[in-house]
């Protein structure tokens, strides 16, 4: 179910995370969701799920976060291990598209880096457009989503969106 | 209007576009590669029946080119089945090759056309004046089921090249310093356009190279507008000259404010390059790379196996043997080319110098077989990324070059200057 609110502690990565550290090229012939899950960022952070495995938990990143393949394994992995949205610098265009394509929140904001440290406590507010953080706590603005783009996400992904509508029935009209 | 937004206003059915806007455009071919099941499931899970136009879809088994796992047999296995079940016009399988090449060849990709493809280097066929981008497997089913494609109008990047080229410098070469100039982020969500000299003077196949490498920048498209090169190929491959509904003149319509920005490299000085370990970006003239010692040497992909690659190579090889501790791999992008490679004998002279030939396809270079690394190796490849334990193990080292750097590196067992051998 779509929640316009997300809270979740703050799981810190770098710059240029690719998508083969996010999901290894090897496991690319896997389709179920928790089979996926299991190899989310293994190659750079191996326990990661373990990690995760308590509260919720949102990833903050720096710039170009899932560069590289089209691969959609990237943020299946990172939904089905059970991160609630990911807050970057910048996002790899196709991964971009494939999280909200399965449903999974990614925003952009300048330097959240440097405003962050792991495991603070951060809620986005998606519909408004809000990011709050609790350390020291501050309410910030983020670039309001795409109406588009939130029509996806707010049906879950791509699948229950085409499901419900049959077309891009809110891409037609400029904005 | 720029031929990009031409192209997309075309196939939006609008008279013009924004950069920012978000339009849904007509899709002329859709490519799906075997990685991709995921690609049927989704289809299936939105309700997917038939999909929107069989003449218009096309599946490459080029990643696990032939199946290294049961369960990568199995997902080829139920891409065929789906295939046949739909009447899919254009399948090709593990004996064709990889989709960037065996598109082209078979006459599937042409100037002003919408391609989508679940492969992030479908920014490749830019250099034939196409518009064509990268998508996951979900939007890949969502075109299935409805032949269109919501789509961002990116903001346009001009990178003119000029200056003369030195004796012994690439594409590959051009397109990693570019890379290492601009970063990995300086086009995202943007389309590149290439421009200048340079680019005029380089075959089609190396234009490919500067187009396919693109994406490593972020680029969602990119643009070089067609020229007689691209019209003799087209001709060659027997298939439409341009668009329905496009004129060669909005191909080729120049308005530069159009650009976001607008960047000038003159490579006449420029040295053969290498990118680092691990990532593309993180580029070396050779002089500070050479001396590193290989164990294997990749010649091959969607990035350096075309027949300049391997006739390079090839030239560079001829009358020589690799030294036992390097394993040289040869994989032409696309059957065509083993063939023309055979026929002009360069396969022959790689396989006399110890080369090792594997099935044209991706090869190892997402590290899914046909020569993936172990840990403490250093690969030196004419492919596009090295992230880490993008060939195999984390604890292996991937250097980018250019085919002739790659070559003389394999002759040596270190990372070589080719000009020694020119």
């Amino acid at each position: 179910m779509f929640e316009s609110i997300i809270k979740g502690k703050v799981f810190k990565v770098g710059d240029d995370i690719d998508t083969d550290q996010i999901y290894p090229g090897r496991y690319l012939y896997l389709t179920l969701p928790d089979e996926i899950a299991a190899h989310a960022m293994e190659d750079i952070i191996p326990d990661f799920s373990k990690q995760i495995a308590e509260e919720d938990w949102i990833i903050v990143a720096g710039k170009n976060f899932g560069c590289g393949s089209s691969r959609e394994h990237a943020p299946r992995a990172i939904l089905c291990a059970g991160i609630k949205a990911i807050v970057a610098e910048s996002f790899g265009r196709i991964f971009y598209r494939n999280a909200i394509n399965v449903g999974l929140p990614v925003l952009k904001y300048p330097d959240i880096i440097k405003k962050v440290h792991q495991s603070d406590l951060i809620k986005i507010n998606l519909q408004d457009g809000l990011i709050t953080l609790y350390n020291p706590e501050k309410k910030r603005s983020i670039e309001k989503y795409p109406p588009q783009l939130l029509s996806i996400l707010k049906s879950g992904g791509l699948i229950s969106y085409l499901k419900k509508y049959g077309k891009y029935s809110h891409f037609t009209d400029e904005i | 209007m720029h031929p990009l937004y031409h192209i997309l206003a075309r196939a939006a059915n609008r008279n013009r576009v924004k950069p920012g806007e978000f339009i849904v455009v007509k899709v002329d071919l859709a490519e799906i590669n075997d990685l991709y099941l995921q690609v049927i499931l989704s289809f299936r899970e939105m309700g997917g029946d038939k999909v929107w136009d069989p003449r218009k879809v096309s599946f490459v088994m080029d990643h696990y080119a032939p199946a290294p796992t049961i369960k990568a047999a199995e997902n080829q296995k139920k891409m065929r089945e789906f295939a046949k079940e739909q009447g899919i016009k254009h399948f090709f399988d593990i004996n064709r090759g990889v989709c960037h090449q065996v598109m082209p060849e078979e006459g599937l990709v042409w100037p002003g056309m919408i391609l989508v493809a679940t492969d992030s280097h479908t920014t490749t066929h830019g250099a034939f004046g196409a518009f064509s981008t990268g998508i996951g497997a979900t939007d890949m089913a969502a075109v299935l089921l409805t032949g269109e494609i919501w789509l961002r109008v990116p903001e346009i990047i001009k990178i003119n090249i000029t200056g003369k080229t030195k004796k012994g410098i690439m594409a590959k070469d051009i397109i990693l310093y570019i890379i290492s100039q601009l970063g990995t982020d300086v086009a995202l969500y943007k389309a590149i356009e290439y421009t200048g000299e340079v680019v005029s003077e380089i075959s089609l196949d190396e234009r490919l190279v500067i187009c396919n490498m693109s994406v490593e920048m972020g680029a969602k498209a990119t643009y070089i507008k067609p020229d007689k090169k691209v019209w003799n190929y087209l001709s060659q491959v027997k298939h439409q000259k341009v668009q329905k509904d496009m004129s060669i003149k909005q191909l080729g319509e120049k308005e530069n404010e159009v650009y976001e920005s607008v960047y000038n490299f003159d490579i006449s000085k420029l040295e053969p390059q290498v990118a680092l370990p691990h990532r593309v970006n993180n580029v070396v003239s050779i002089s500070q790379a050479a001396g590193k010692p290989i164990h294997q040497a990749l010649i091959g992909t969607c990035t350096g196996g075309r027949i300049n690659d391997i006739k390079t190579a090839a030239e560079i090889i001829k009358g020589k043997k690799i030294p036992p501790q390097v394993r040289l791999l040869v994989i032409p992008a696309s059957s065509q080319i083993l063939k023309k490679c055979i026929d002009l004998g360069y396969i022959q002279i790689l396989l006399d110098s110890g080369a090792t030939l594997a099935t044209p396809s991706c090869g190892p270079c997402l590290g899914a077989h046909e020569g993936v690394l172990a840990p403490g190796e250093n690969c030196i490849s004419t492919s596009s990324r090295n992230f880490p334990g993008r060939m195999g193990s984390t604890e292996a080292k991937i250097f980018l070059s250019s085919p002739a750097t790659v070559a003389a590196s394999a002759l040596k067992g270190a990372i070589t200057d080719p000009r020694e051998f020119l």
